[in-house]
């Protein structure tokens, strides 16, 4: 097969996934200044998308603006269109509550609560009345965290304080907390960068495992991991998306110049 | 020359050693001020300082111990006669020897001639000149009163050479001392050093000074009334000193602190929730416009003066709450009489916790919007709603910090006088009804301090065991909630 045959096929076959999240013309305003330009990105069923761009390019904004994490700061404003499976999610009819159920996020640094890991990771269950019963919630507990491979590490001191964890465990454990509420997408806001290599290994496998499941969108810094991580790669850049592609075609043969030089790292 | 005096112009003198030192740190370095270890100013700084600090020092010294020098030689010039006597007679002697000194540069060299042929006319004499004299002078009063003005204006006229001239010897070696190559900015800034500790450590002296007079007189109390009659007493009857009576009155402390810790009971009853849901409101939910606006408003609160809540207590809340309830009482049972008395634990209790709420609220909102935004956001980003967040996340993750800032203002509350002088009433009763009046140790305190006292009497000396009692439980409480307070903070770093 020629090569532009192979990249055909591979887009045919992305081009079949369904799209789960659509943003249309999304623009962020915080007060005056604008952060985002009218970006059009869809985010793919099943797959783990990641968004790379140099500091400030807004690719965590456009994050937070998928659970409309955004709300929570003072003079932020959103225009353009962000649809979950079809319905508009700044629609005025709906619950942020339950939209923030559904498009659950993990945060840069480990944010375990005060609590014991038990706790840590029945929180949204509990909130959410996804267990009638005790017996439920100890399941959900324990699934949630053999999901994220934290379940032979604590299944002894499930009531210690999940402040008492590694960094790496700790950010395992808020992955179990937002599997836990059993979302549709995960977001990750550069969950790996308060972590040691291995610790960052334990995590990328996990999001491996978690994309059976779960729509996943990260942002990170760094390029090898969205290589290793990613089937789709969008690429930011001052507010503007400069480019959305197969992940295997952005690192090896980029269209837009400055995906290029981004990557080879002539600037960011 | 008076002391004023002298220090001005050692300031004077330290005011041109700071010019000369700048201006030779600028000869030194030929221009080129990087080739100086530190700023010009420093240089000037340092040269102030040597010719300031030592002069004041000396002075200082000077000032404490030669009126002690000067005195026991005035006293060694009385005769032996007078020498003879008790202590107290002779300071007696001295001072009228130093009230005489003091009018004796008033008088015309007539009047003092006549007073030396006669100095029964002296008390008269120098009466007209706004001098009271106590008793009739002696002669020899007159020469001791001599002597005494000839030594202190020695000593004045010693102390001022002295010390001008070790000002202008330490600007003069200090101002050799200027090279390029000599720290003056370590020096200063060792100067500054020493006297940020000076000042802090009059703070801990001050309290200890407290500390050690409140518990001598309190030792003193306790020489006389036994301390289980204090401590575990029931009844506070403490009779007037010196009226005849053979007892001296019972001192118990129980119905007193009960009165205390009642009152600050209901005190906390009103202002912890209020408090914390206005704190609750500030931080969490108030945009930052509103915020702005009504958090000084709620500070406004706290900078008013107690005595004012003490009025606002007795002449608006106390009525108000004795009308209403005898209005409550006659819709009830058609019987006009009134169930709470004007001056009642439940009106101190109310007006303290209206000037507790600032506190609770202040306190707590730093406590509050202390916890980390990521725990909100993770709290958020789960789905929670803010309630949820705050009920489930924040106020459990704040809990330490809050019970610690709820025991500070406990402390106040323990300590607060004014509004319960005013309010509760002096009635040292052990009851349990809200609506009547009980006191506090603190109210008690003012009492026995209050008119014309002896400070021998039991009656008198008790308020300074109370005082050490009041001290001590309000140090605990406060040590406690520190303790509490720092122990929460660590948690997040």
């Amino acid at each position: 097969m020629t090569e532009a045959a192979t990249e055909e096929a591979l887009e045919k076959k992305m081009n079949t996934v369904p799209l789960k999240m659509v943003g249309k013309d999304v623009s962020v305003y915080y007060g005056d200044k604008r952060a985002l330009y009218d970006v059009n990105l869809n985010v793919r069923e099943n797959t783990v998308t990641a968004l790379i761009g140099p500091s400030g390019c807004g690719k965590s904004t456009f994050l937070r603006t998928l659970n409309r994490m955004n709300d929570t700061i003072d003079g932020c404003r959103v225009t353009g269109l962000i649809t979950l499976d079809g319905g508009d999610i700044y629609d005025p009819a709906i619950d942020v509550v339950e939209l923030r159920a559904r498009v659950g996020m993990v945060f840069q640094k480990p944010n375990p609560f005060p609590k014991s890991i038990y706790e840590n990771v029945s929180y949204g269950p509990r909130i959410h009345g996804l267990a009638r019963t005790k017996a439920e919630l100890d399941q959900v507990v324990e699934q949630s965290l053999q999901r994220a491979g934290l379940w032979n590490e604590v299944k002894d001191r499930l009531h210690e304080s999940g402040t008492g964890l590694s960094g790496g465990q700790q950010q395992r454990l808020c992955i179990a907390r937002a599997v836990a509420v059993s979302p549709e997408v995960i977001l990750m806001d550069e969950p790996c960068s308060a972590l040691d290599p291995i610790a960052t290994a334990k995590v990328e496998e996990l999001i491996h495992e978690l994309r059976a499941n779960f729509t996943i969108v990260i942002v990170t810094h760094s390029m090898q991991q969205a290589a290793r991580v990613s089937q789709r790669t969008a690429m930011f850049h001052l507010g503007n998306l400069v480019e959305e592609n197969d992940t295997d075609k952005m690192f090896t043969n980029p269209d837009d110049q400055r995906t290029q030089d981004y990557i080879m790292g002539r600037f960011g | 020359m008076s002391t004023t005096l002298l220090i001005g112009i050692l300031l004077a003198i330290a005011a041109v050693a700071y010019t000369l030192g700048r201006m030779r740190a600028n000869a030194v370095a030929g221009g080129k001020s990087s080739a100086l270890h530190s700023r010009p100013n420093y240089y000037g700084a340092y040269v102030a300082l040597a010719a300031f600090l030592p002069p004041l020092i000396v002075v200082a010294a000077w000032l404490a111990i030669s009126p002690f020098i000067v005195n026991s030689s005035v006293r060694d010039t009385f005769p032996d006669e007078v020498k003879a006597q008790s202590p107290a007679q002779q300071s007696l002697a001295f001072g009228m020897v130093a009230t005489i000194a003091r009018g004796l540069p008033k008088l015309t060299e007539e009047e003092l001639r006549a007073i030396q042929q006669d100095p029964s006319t002296l008390q008269a004499v120098f009466a007209t000149k706004g001098v009271a004299v106590a008793a009739e002078a002696r002669p020899y009063m007159l020469e001791s009163a001599a002597t005494l003005n000839g030594m202190t204006r020695t000593s004045r006229l010693a102390l001022a050479a002295v010390a001008i001239g070790l000002s202008l010897a330490g600007a003069f070696f200090s101002l050799r001392s200027v090279a390029p190559r000599f720290r003056a900015r370590n020096k200063v800034e060792r100067v500054i050093l020493w006297a940020l500790l000076l000042a802090s450590s009059i703070a801990i002296l001050t309290t200890i000074g407290i500390v050690a007079s409140m518990a001598t007189e309190a030792l003193h109390f306790f020489t006389m009334v036994p301390a289980h009659e204090f401590f575990f007493g029931t009844v506070w009857d403490p009779r007037f000193a010196g009226a005849g009576a053979t007892s001296s009155g019972q001192f118990g402390l129980i119905p007193l602190l009960a009165g205390t810790l009642y009152i600050g009971f209901v005190a906390m009853l009103v202002a912890v929730p209020v408090g914390l849901f206005a704190a609750i409101y500030m931080a969490e939910y108030a945009t930052p416009r509103m915020r702005s606006l009504a958090k000084p408003l709620l500070e406004v609160l706290a900078g008013i003066p107690t005595i004012v809540y003490g009025f606002f207590a007795l002449v608006t809340v106390g009525p108000f709450l004795r009308d209403l309830s005898a209005q409550l009482n006659g819709l009830a049972t058609g019987n006009y009489a009134n169930f709470i008395q004007a001056q009642s634990v439940i009106t101190a209790g109310i007006v303290m916790g209206i000037m507790l709420i600032p506190y609770v609220s202040s306190l707590s909102d730093d406590i509050i919007t202390a916890v980390p935004r990521a725990l909100r956001d993770g709290s958020l980003g789960l789905g929670a709603t803010r309630s949820e967040t705050i009920k489930r996340v924040i106020l459990p993750a704040a809990l330490p910090g809050i019970v610690g800032a709820l025991l500070m203002t406990a402390s106040r509350a323990i300590g607060e006088t004014m509004i319960v002088v005013l309010a509760a009433g002096v009635a040292a009763r052990m009851q349990i009804n809200p609506f009547e009046p009980m006191t506090t140790v603190t109210v008690k305190i003012v009492n026995q301090l209050t008119g014309d006292l002896e400070f021998t009497s039991p009656q008198t000396l008790v308020a300074f065991a109370l005082g050490i009692t009041l001290f001590c439980i309000t140090l605990a409480l406060n040590i406690y909630a520190l303790y509490i307070v720092r122990k929460y903070r660590e948690q997040y770093e």
